[in-house]
């Protein structure tokens, strides 16, 4: 079987496999906000930068070829993506102490993750707008990292169409596949993927908040590098433990 | 060859008339838009979901492409809608201002009687002509306050475009140096002759043999793309112009397509011969528009010369057509897969590579992407032969480039020479007298300074897409780089992280330096995110977007430190500026509503 080098460890991989299924199989932890197996990958938020032969790369869509050194695990790429995650949270407007999401956030985990104390760069206070309108879901467009896990949940596993990214540069924002670009006009339903599969606080059951006492989150009793935590992650404020 | 074309025996009507439906698709997304912008002066809401009933795609995909391109607008713009270039080369903010000024008009609003409209907009090619401007899609160079005068008076008067001057609209070739393309005639047909005679494979060889390598500025093999793509299979193949010349200080393409036309458009259909494409299409930046109606009647002629539609010259089943697709106002498009995302009437988003468009481009068909001038020269090719071709130019850069060159020189103008030519040699041409900088290959490309002038252009030393501004000893560099950073900052396209995030905190830093409150710390902040941005972008515009900064740094580094304030910490953001505000809304601007 062919193999691939990640930080010294030799690791098999099957054809058609990128770097991050191959790393995600052998329980090796890279760290990533826009990857999430089963969806086409995406390659946008740039975590899961590795550096292949000496260059930069996404693992999530690189095809894994035979003999690849590649190298993760290292302070260099720590920094790197430590500061990836302090861009995201600067370019945004992030409350963790305030957010619903706090604790089951996949952003907030891996910012701990990546020991990142603070946001470093000035903050860009983007305006950016709520959508209420559906009787149970909000979006809260502040904390959208436009990784676009809701628009490719929406389309390949729910069957439907319901998100998209739109607009360029610092002014691309999340939008709702209706008319009246309100959620309350489309197909969207509670149980879909994509109403759940945000990984931060921007896509949120209404009426449903802080049930599960913080302390007893996600986050707080699982690493966001533990391996198969994807269905805890998606399981928020329902899981085992309580 | 096709006669100078500086328009000056057209009308001006003909001229900015709107181009017919020859050889268009109107029912491509960007046309449409284009279209409904052109009768309600924006794109109104309500025209949405009827667009995409009609269209057939998802309202939310056609509202993502509005916000996307630069040249749709959500909101009215004037009857006269008017973006001045804000390149260092062909653009003069205070030309707008002043414009602005004359007309009672708020930058980037439309005034209150919708009459006219004023905002900016990346370089639009006119480099060796400018001042320039775009009004309702039509060029005008060579601005002076006069014309200004002139062209806020029209406007008072509300005189239809079609009666305004014809010369205001002229735009010249300003060819300064022939070379190996444009010396040379071209007999429309002859690369086609040549390329059946000889056969697809041996053509292909030729070519290969040539050493042609991308003029886009990436410099892949041609030869080898070509043959990729012949191999690839798939239900049909695709062959595409890239004439989305948007680096700044570029407009060597806008002087093929005006004067050249049938060249490249053999170009494109060789390769088609070649690869087994059918259907070819040429993708021209909207800065471009007003060659439309050449264009199409180049095409026009060749269908009736039957060197386009069925069984071209006579081959039994060797049928190609070409179509033309206009952008909308987006630097990223000139990247091919984002160019091929935007044909697919998207977003202009780079895709993931691998694949490559060889083998999954346009519809996830094998297609080549090549520039103007890559296909100028492969017509050329199938005519003189590879050696010929091969003959000129350097060791690992065979034939010639075409240069766009601008800024402080006596003749800025398109230049052809061999590759290999030393920098000074192009300096003495024209003349251009104490140059302390030369941007290199556009912004994306190398800033140099004078005591590397002795370098060559080519693949080993200075690559190029063929930008070339000149940057005099009485410029302001920093303002240059600053003007840089902002353009890179405003055609991100927002995909990944590095760039969308990076690219403004570059700009901001820069902004801070220049505004006199930098400080160490902000250089080596600069410093550590124009690597990470270089590294770790997606696409070519983010991995070349922190060139000119690091550049300037490394070569200019007095430029920064003459403007930092001696201290360790300067902080971002200024109290005095966020309490405007509250000015604003409680009416006051008196010293006590100052810090």
């Amino acid at each position: 079987m062919s193999t691939i080098t990640i930080d010294g460890r030799e690791i098999p991989f099957k054809a058609g496999q990128t770097i991050m299924d191959a790393a995600l199989e052998a329980d090796i932890y890279i760290p990533h906000l826009c990857h999430r197996p089963g969806l086409k990958p995406h390659g946008s938020c740039k975590l899961c930068t590795v550096d292949v032969d000496g260059r930069s790369a996404s693992s999530c869509t690189l095809p894994a070829t035979a003999g690849q050194q590649i190298s993760s695990n290292t302070t260099d790429l720590n920094e790197v993506r430590k500061t990836i995650t302090q861009m995201l949270f600067v370019e945004g407007n992030h409350f963790c102490p305030s957010c619903e999401k706090t604790g089951d956030c996949t952003l907030q985990a891996v910012a701990y993750h990546l020991n990142m104390l603070d946001g470093h760069f000035p903050q860009f206070y983007p305006r950016r707008e709520i959508d209420a309108s559906h009787a149970s879901i909000i979006i809260d467009r502040d904390r959208c990292i436009l990784c676009a896990l809701c628009v490719r949940a929406s389309r390949e596993v729910d069957g439907k169409n319901v998100f998209d990214i739109a607009g360029r540069g610092s002014d691309a924002k999340l939008i709702v596949n209706a008319p009246s670009g309100k959620l309350v006009d489309t197909d969207i339903d509670r149980d879909d993927l994509a109403t759940h599969i945000c990984p931060v606080g921007a896509i949120m059951i209404k009426e449903h908040g802080y049930e599960v006492p913080i302390g007893r989150r996600t986050f707080d009793l699982h690493s966001v590098a533990e391996p198969g935590i994807e269905p805890v992650i998606l399981r928020k404020g329902k899981h085992t433990d309580e | 060859m096709e006669p100078s074309h500086d328009h000056t025996n057209q009308s001006t009507t003909s001229l900015i008339a709107t181009a017919n439906r020859d050889h268009m698709n109107c029912d491509h997304l960007l046309h449409r838009l284009y279209a409904i912008q052109k009768q309600f002066h924006h794109i109104p809401k309500q025209s949405i979901p009827a667009l995409a009933d009609e269209l057939k795609l998802p309202v939310s995909q056609i509202e993502a492409a509005i916000d996307f391109y630069s040249f749709f607008h959500r909101t009215a713009r004037g009857r006269f809608d008017i973006m001045f270039s804000n390149c260092n080369s062909c653009g003069d903010m205070t030309m707008m201002q002043y414009l602005c000024d004359q007309l009672n008009v708020v930058p980037g609003e439309t005034r209150s009687d919708g009459a006219v409209s004023i905002s900016d907009a990346s370089c639009i090619g006119m480099c060796d002509q400018g001042p320039a401007l775009l009004i309702n899609g039509c060029t005008i160079t060579q601005l002076s306050n006069r014309r200004l005068g002139l062209i806020a008076a029209y406007i008072q008067d509300s005189v239809p475009l079609e009666e305004w001057p014809i010369e205001w609209f002229e735009v010249h070739d300003n060819v300064r140096k022939n070379g190996l393309l444009l010396s040379d005639p071209f007999e429309p047909g002859s690369g086609l002759l040549s390329a059946i005679k000889q056969g697809a494979e041996t053509m292909l060889a030729n070519i290969d043999q040539s050493g042609l390598r991308g003029r886009g500025g990436a410099g892949f093999s041609t030869g080898l793309k070509w043959k990729f793509c012949r191999e690839a299979i798939g239900d049909a193949h695709y062959v595409i112009c890239n004439a989305d010349e948007g680096e700044p200080g570029t407009f060597k393409d806008r002087v093929l397509l005006s004067s050249h036309a049938h060249t490249v458009f053999e170009g494109m259909t060789i390769c088609g011969y070649l690869i087994g494409a059918q259907k070819g299409y040429l993708y021209l930046r909207a800065e471009y528009r007003y060659l439309l109606p050449s264009l199409q009647a180049v095409l026009s002629r060749r269908h009736k010369a039957k060197l386009l539609g069925k069984d071209i010259l006579e081959q039994k089943g060797f049928d190609f057509d070409i179509e033309i697709i206009v952008g909308a106002g987006a630097y990223i498009c000139g990247e091919e897969s984002a160019l091929i995302e935007s044909m697919e009437q998207k977003r202009g988003v780079p895709r993931v590579r691998p694949p490559f468009p060889v083998t999954c481009g346009y519809l996830g068909q094998p297609t080549v992407v090549n520039n103007v001038e890559t296909l100028a020269a492969a017509a050329q090719i199938a005519v003189q032969g590879g050696d010929w071709f091969n003959a000129h130019g350097s060791d690992k850069s065979a034939g010639s480039k075409i240069l766009s060159i601008s800024g402080d020189c006596l003749t800025p103008g398109a230049y052809e020479y061999a590759f290999g030519v030393s920098i000074q040699r192009i300096l003495d041409d024209c003349g251009a007298k104490d140059a302390q900088a030369i941007q290199v290959g556009g912004p994306s490309g190398t800033l140099i300074s004078p005591d590397e002038f002795e370098r060559t252009l080519g693949f080993e030393d200075l690559a190029t897409g063929g930008s070339f501004m000149i940057f005099g000893k009485d410029r302001d560099l920093l303002k240059v780089i600053q003007n840089f950073a902002h353009f890179f900052a405003h055609e991100s396209c927002g995909f990944c992280t590095p760039c969308r995030v990076g690219t403004t905190l570059l700009r901001n830093s820069l902004d801070k330096i220049c505004n006199g409150k930098g400080t160490e710390y902000d250089m080596d902040e600069m410093r550590r995110m124009a690597a990470l941005v270089k590294r770790r972008s997606h696409c070519g515009l983010g991995q070349t977007a922190p060139n000119p900064i690091l550049d300037a740094l490394e070569r200019f580094p007095e430029l920064f430190h003459e403007r930092l304030v001696h201290s360790d910490f300067e902080p971002h953001f200024d109290l005095d500026a966020a309490l405007e505000e509250a000015r604003q809304l409680t009416k006051r601007d008196d010293a006590e509503a100052h810090l």
